[in-house]
């Protein structure tokens, strides 16, 4: 099997909150697309959500991003089909470069939530009852600190139990066992990876 | 009745890709078809570098430029320099890694998703993966298509492989006939209002149903294309005589008895009659209206002749609220007569030449309203040569539209073509998200290419099948 660095095992995520609310939060929003157009990903965590953070002078806007009482925060709570839309990598990204270390919401996007786990970043849902009562939390006292442990499949606070989540199973193997670094893996059957070409006909242009 | 036992074609393909199981239950999936172009790109290949890896099957990765390039002057270096340093970027990538490519200048360059089946590329049976959510268009092949992030990009260069969960599947079909005036945008805009944005969360699409069985295959890959925003990783269609007619005599298909082969291989990937489906859904062809979007999700749309709908009737109240708020309207107003200030005809859902014929037909003989600003853009640089050879170009020239140049243009903001302030735009592309068409204010209505035309006549949204 492949290398696998142990550092790259991914089991907790402790850290205060961000109570972010709005179902089918777009990744148009979360990165404007001009920032695409950056050649690498190393200025992201600068850009999350700048368009309703900023305004057209550059000015701050009262916005959850902007607000010091969440400076720091690794944990993002959203609602539902948070990330849906266009495919760019660059949203999960500027997320973790910002310091997000994991979301938890009512649901995620496909691609979105396939570009986190590329990066090690949990997305992990819970239902919408309990998402409220945890943006209540937050956004009653901003300094709680949560630890997300995909172990126990929980979320805690103070020690306590706030809520336990649901996480695909192999998004939980693949963070724990520290795949979600996913090319050595993949590499690792490159034999296997060719005779599967070769059987397939429109490989050999479906030549006999 | 026994319990239907079949395969569909999503199983099948995905049966005949599958290389492994990985340690974390997802199947290590081999992807047939690799597609590239500018935006996605540059960090998966700095990263192959990184870790002194070659790309495992380049003659399996084809690439293009769409996103930043301009549509009106097209000279190097751009005027805009990151534009310029992508480019050049891909440009170096393909030469170091050994991609054919089709650049600026070539014959071929155009949307990745409009060039891939143009060019016979994108067959039936295959798996495809491109670093842009809207590969979903080339499912109308009978392919297994779906948007990739750049870390997934570096994968499928460095193993021709993707870690993958399996979807399920739900057959949605589009009964009867349509009305005349009514299109494919038309279809996919009511799926998506009906199903919901994120409805299709953990499904890949399998459209068919009279409707569709009729479609030729430019309104297919409108449908698929837009499966994503219905929250559909993949869509698809099975393939039929439709599609081996239109794939044969391309670059890239075969030819002569491979053809042949080609043909009996694609019939017998295509969903068993029997086929056992996750979940169905139905919709009714004659009950469709021309539809266009009147918030700030695709799903936010309306038939043409409806009143705005009030958000205590809809699922998402709150989201519907802060879309009256962005586009600035009240429930309950007809979204007929909202006046408009520019109309784009282009992008991977509708810039294709059966859309472009579709929005001469309307705008033929006729004058686009003084206070709109109206351009086409064609899909591939192959589209404008056809549309050019059959004179459609000097019919939008003539009623006053801007004939551009092969890219993305306006559906996203990446190049100078943009919205400005709170322009309000009808436009024939696939997302009215806040600030996608450029400008943070803008305001996107989604619909038809003949709509499109139609309102730029009249520089405010009307029904398009007064014209017919």
């Amino acid at each position: 099997m492949a290398n696998v660095n142990s550092d790259t095992k991914i089991t907790v995520v402790s850290g205060t909150a961000l109570p972010l609310r709005g179902n089918d939060i777009d990744t148009d929003r979360i990165i404007p697309a001009r920032y695409l157009k950056e050649i690498t990903f190393a200025r992201m965590g600068e850009y999350p959500f700048f368009d309703e953070r900023f305004d057209a002078d550059g000015k701050p806007r009262p916005h959850l991003f902007n607000d010091p009482k969440h400076k720091g925060a690794a944990i993002l709570l959203v609602n539902k089909n948070f990330g849906c839309g266009s495919s760019r990598e660059h949203a999960p990204q500027a997320l973790l470069r910002f310091g997000i270390r994991a979301i938890v919401g009512e649901s995620f996007a496909a691609i979105f939530a396939g570009n986190c786990l590329m990066l090690g970043v949990p997305t992990v849902t819970v239902p919408a009852s309990e998402i409220d009562k945890l943006m209540q939390m937050v956004e009653h006292d901003p300094q709680i600190n949560f630890t997300l442990d995909l172990q126990a499949k929980r979320l805690f606070s103070g020690g306590e139990v706030a809520v336990a989540f649901d996480v695909p199973e192999s998004a939980r193997k693949a963070l724990m066992e520290g795949y979600w670094d996913s090319t050595a893996v993949l590499r690792a059957n490159l034999d296997k990876v060719k005779s599967v070409a070769a059987s397939l006909p429109y490989m050999a242009g479906f030549k006999p | 009745m026994s319990k239907p036992s079949g395969r569909t074609l999503y199983d099948k393909i995905w049966q005949s890709h599958t290389v492994d199981i990985l340690p974390t239950g997802q199947t290590q999936l081999f992807i047939g078809l690799h597609l590239i172009h500018e935006i996605t790109t540059a960090p998966a290949f700095d990263m192959l570098r990184e870790k002194a890896l070659q790309v495992a099957f380049p003659e399996r990765t084809f690439a293009t430029v769409d996103h930043v390039v301009p549509t009106d002057i097209r000279t190097r270096p751009f005027l805009d320099e990151q534009a310029e340093e992508l480019t050049q970027a891909l440009e170096k990538n393909v030469r170091q890694f050994d991609i054919e490519f089709f650049g600026l200048g070539s014959d071929r360059q155009g949307i990745v998703h409009v060039i891939g089946p143009q060019l016979g590329l994108t067959q039936p049976g295959m798996t495809l993966a491109c670093g842009d959510s809207h590969t979903s268009t080339h499912g109308a092949f009978g392919t297994l298509a779906f948007g990739i992030g750049t870390s997934q990009v570096r994968d499928v260069l460095a193993t021709q492989t993707l870690a993958m969960d399996k979807l399920k599947v739900r057959r949605i079909s589009v009964n009867g006939k349509l009305s005349a005036g009514v299109y494919a945008k038309d279809v996919i805009l009511t799926i998506i209002r009906r199903l919901g944005v994120g409805g299709g969360k953990g499904y890949a699409y399998e459209y068919g149903g009279a409707v569709v069985d009729r479609m030729n295959m430019e309104e297919r890959m409108t449908v698929c294309n837009m499966s994503i925003e219905g929250g559909a990783l993949a869509g698809y269609v099975n393939p039929d005589t439709t599609t081996f007619e239109y794939l044969q005599g391309r670059r890239f298909v075969p030819k002569g008895a491979d053809f042949d082969r080609a043909v009996a291989y694609w019939k017998s990937i295509a969903s068993d009659a029997d086929a056992r489906y996750d979940d169905v859904a139905d919709i009714d062809g004659p009950q469709i209206e021309p539809t266009v979007t009147w918030g700030i999700n695709p799903g936010q749309a309306v038939g043409i002749s409806e009143k705005l709908p009030r958000p205590e009737e809809l699922p998402d109240p709150e989201g519907a609220k802060r879309a009256y708020e962005h586009m600035g309207w009240q429930p309950g107003a007809p979204i007929l007569g909202t006046p408009i200030d520019v109309a784009f005809i282009g992008s991977c859902t509708n810039s294709r030449l059966s859309d472009l014929r579709a929005a001469a037909k309307i705008a033929r003989g006729r004058k686009v309203d003084p206070k709109v600003r109206a351009l086409v853009v064609p899909g591939s640089t192959e589209v404008k040569a056809l549309a050019e050879r059959e004179g459609l170009n000097q019919i939008f020239t003539d009623a006053g539209f801007e004939w551009r140049s092969a890219g993305c243009s306006m559906c996203l903001g990446m190049n100078p073509d943009k919205l400005k302030g709170r322009e309000i735009c009808a436009s024939s592309s696939n997302r009215n998200f806040i600030g996608r068409q450029g400008s943070p204010g803008g305001r996107t209505i989604l619909m038809s290419p003949a709509m499109v035309a139609a309102a730029a006549l009249n520089g405010k949204i009307v029904d398009v099948r007064e014209y017919a």
